[in-house]
């Protein structure tokens, strides 16, 4: 039995959401195998090789694999997975666009996001918006599956010290390339394993105005997100979102400003640890979840705050 | 061109989903069913492709019980030409629809195939996915923004740090996120005239294809409920709050 989990990285660094499918990667069992694929990504398998429990790194550097495009690397995961039982990849949006292609290369279902691993055949995982949680059991020999990196608590980054091997497999479809991308670059810690996140609502009224949130932000160093209704007018950019159809996240503390509490809006952070709501609408859903709501207009209640920390 | 929008009859986003006493599955039973949000989406971008001349016909497809019918007349009071629809009382799974729809695909040579990103109810975000796959088609998926060129589209997707461009040779497989449109209503008169609008039903066995599912639900559950929190009167009962009974700051 084995497991292969794909590496989340930019070329540079591996993402954290790894770790996190790592530890998914141990509760099933086996021996663990990481793939890195990218271009000029011997670092990220540098870095791969230490995180606990990874037996080895295959290292698949070309230019084909730099913007992760999921017709080549659904056929490099294809052709690699075909010695493993399990092949796991982050619920990010690289996993969630290859890991359905290698599932249906392969003929076997996929199994989205996981939440918790019950045994090597059985899953649970949150369906409507998680308003209700599935025990899924796969009968296919091989399982494709994305983990919910914020259910899984990552292993450690450090002590381990596995081989890398480089993998001379190249697959470029031709089918797609890449044109540009625009990456939001922020000081700020990123958003989905943030210690603490302040979201923004459509009362935040305008972009100019989440710089009271940016400001009480930096002073807890937390990340800040928002709402579909904030991304929607334009406030701020949609790497952003937090909900069912934007990103998860799980902090220790999650601030919700302006924000109603659509059941979409909650699948994405009622599992977080303490929850504030501030919303000059006493009857605002987002109260039933929220651990200390305050009724007040956050144009008053957040520039106090920022002077109270 | 020709465009194929799969659509998928789901519970309409605004109810709250209630979980069966025996945990068998979710209660469906007398719920409001609605076409799904990302696919209303989809029909819009075909309809907003005809319009601009780029499409030349939308045929709508889905895969599901009689009664999805009615969500096949709402896409075509919103702009498809014709539907069709695979009946099945089944329960069916990503890689049986892709299955499908890899069929129909193949009787209808659709230069493009816009669909949702992910169905609300199961939350998979797996079928378009997995028909690129199938087709051998290139994917463009959690689209906001689709141009159109010759021989070739391309498509802004929305991804974790921002936004990418990728350019795929026709055809190929879009799937849309929530900012790459708004969708309309349909009018009256063209909820009239989508009543007589060519709606096909064919089977999975007319298609040739196995959609036996892969994964069974053992059961469904309630995720545990948040304990009610309190309300606090002012910043500074929030803030004492936060560090000395919640110290999280
Ligand atoms: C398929 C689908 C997917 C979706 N996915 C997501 C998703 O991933 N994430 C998401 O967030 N939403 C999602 N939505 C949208 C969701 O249904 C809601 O429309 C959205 O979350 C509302 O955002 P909001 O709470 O900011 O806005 P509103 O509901 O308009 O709430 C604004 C709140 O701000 C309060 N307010 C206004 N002014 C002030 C003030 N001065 N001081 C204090 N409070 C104030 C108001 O009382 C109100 O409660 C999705 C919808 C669909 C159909």
């Amino acid at each position: 039995m084995s497991v292969l989990v794909y590496a989340e990285h930019d070329n540079a660094t591996l993402n954290k959401v790894t770790l996190s499918v790592l530890a998914a990667a141990k509760e099933i069992g086996g021996d663990i195998t990481v793939l890195v694929a990218g271009k000029g990504c011997g670092a990220v398998a540098e870095e791969a090789a230490k995180a606990e429990g990874v037996s080895k790194v295959l290292c698949a550097d070309n230019d084909a694999y730099e913007h992760q495009l999921a017709e080549n690397i659904a056929e490099l995961v294809a052709e690699v997975g075909a010695d493993y039982k399990h092949i796991l990849a982050a619920a990010t949006t690289t996993g969630k666009n290859f890991a359905p292609r290698v599932a249906a290369l392969l003929d076997v279902a996929q199994i989205s996001e996981i939440s918790d691993v019950i045994d090597g055949d059985t899953f649970k995982r949150p369906i409507y918006a998680g308003n209700a949680i599935a025990t899924v059991k796969c009968a296919d020999e091989k399982k494709v599956i994305t983990v919910r990196g914020t259910s899984f608590d990552g292993v450690a980054a450090e002590g381990g010290s596995a081989s890398v091997e480089n993998l001379d497999v190249v697959k470029d479809s031709g089918l797609s390339s890449f044109v540009s991308e625009e990456l939001a670059k922020s000081d700020r810690p990123e958003l989905t394993s943030a210690d603490i996140v302040i979201s923004g609502g459509r009362g935040m009224g305008n972009g100019d105005n989440f710089e009271i949130l940016y400001k009480v932000a930096d002073k807890l160093g937390a990340a800040v997100g928002a709402s579909r209704a904030a991304v929607d007018a334009g406030f701020v950019p949609n790497d952003m979102q937090v909900g069912q159809t934007g990103k998860i996240v799980a902090p220790q503390l999650y601030m919700a400003v302006g924000i109603s509490g659509a059941i979409q809006h909650l699948a994405g952070m009622k599992d977080s640890k303490v929850i504030v709501a501030i919303n000059k609408d006493e009857e605002a859903p987002i109260f039933q979840v929220a651990d200390y709501g305050l009724v007040a207009d956050l144009f008053e209640a957040v520039p106090e705050l920022d002077s109270k920390l | 061109m020709k465009v194929l929008v799969p659509i998928k009859r789901v519970i309409d986003y605004n109810v709250k989903v209630r979980v069966k006493a025996d945990n068998s599955g979710v209660d469906l039973a007398n719920v409001k069913m609605a076409m799904n949000p990302f696919c209303e989406i989809a029909v819009e971008e075909a309809v907003r492709l005809k319009e601009k001349g780029v499409v030349t016909e939308i045929v709508a497809v889905s895969i599901g019980p009689k009664a999805a019918q009615e969500q096949l007349r709402t896409a075509m009071a919103l702009g498809a030409d014709r539907s069709i629809l695979v009946e099945t009382d089944e329960e069916i799974q990503p890689l049986g629809i892709a299955k499908a729809l890899k069929a129909i695909v193949e009787e209808e040579k659709p230069e493009m195939v816009i669909l949702g990103k992910q169905a609300i109810d199961d939350d998979n975000n797996q079928t378009g996915q997995m028909l690129a796959a199938l087709t051998g088609m290139p994917q463009g998926t959690f689209a906001s923004e689709v141009n159109v060129e010759e021989g070739k589209v391309k498509v802004t997707r929305e991804i974790d740090g921002g936004l990418q461009t990728v350019e795929l040779k026709l055809p190929a497989v879009v799937t849309t996120d929530l900012r790459l449109n708004e969708p309309r209503y349909a009018s009256l008169p063209n909820i009239m005239k989508a009543k007589k609008k060519p709606l096909d039903v064919k089977t999975p066995a007319d298609l040739g294809v196995d959609m036996t599912p892969r994964v069974t639900i053992e059961k469904v559950e309630t995720p545990a409920e948040r304990k009610a929190g309190v309300m606090v009167g002012s910043v500074d009962e929030l803030v004492e709050k936060l560090k000395n009974e919640a110290k999280v700051i």
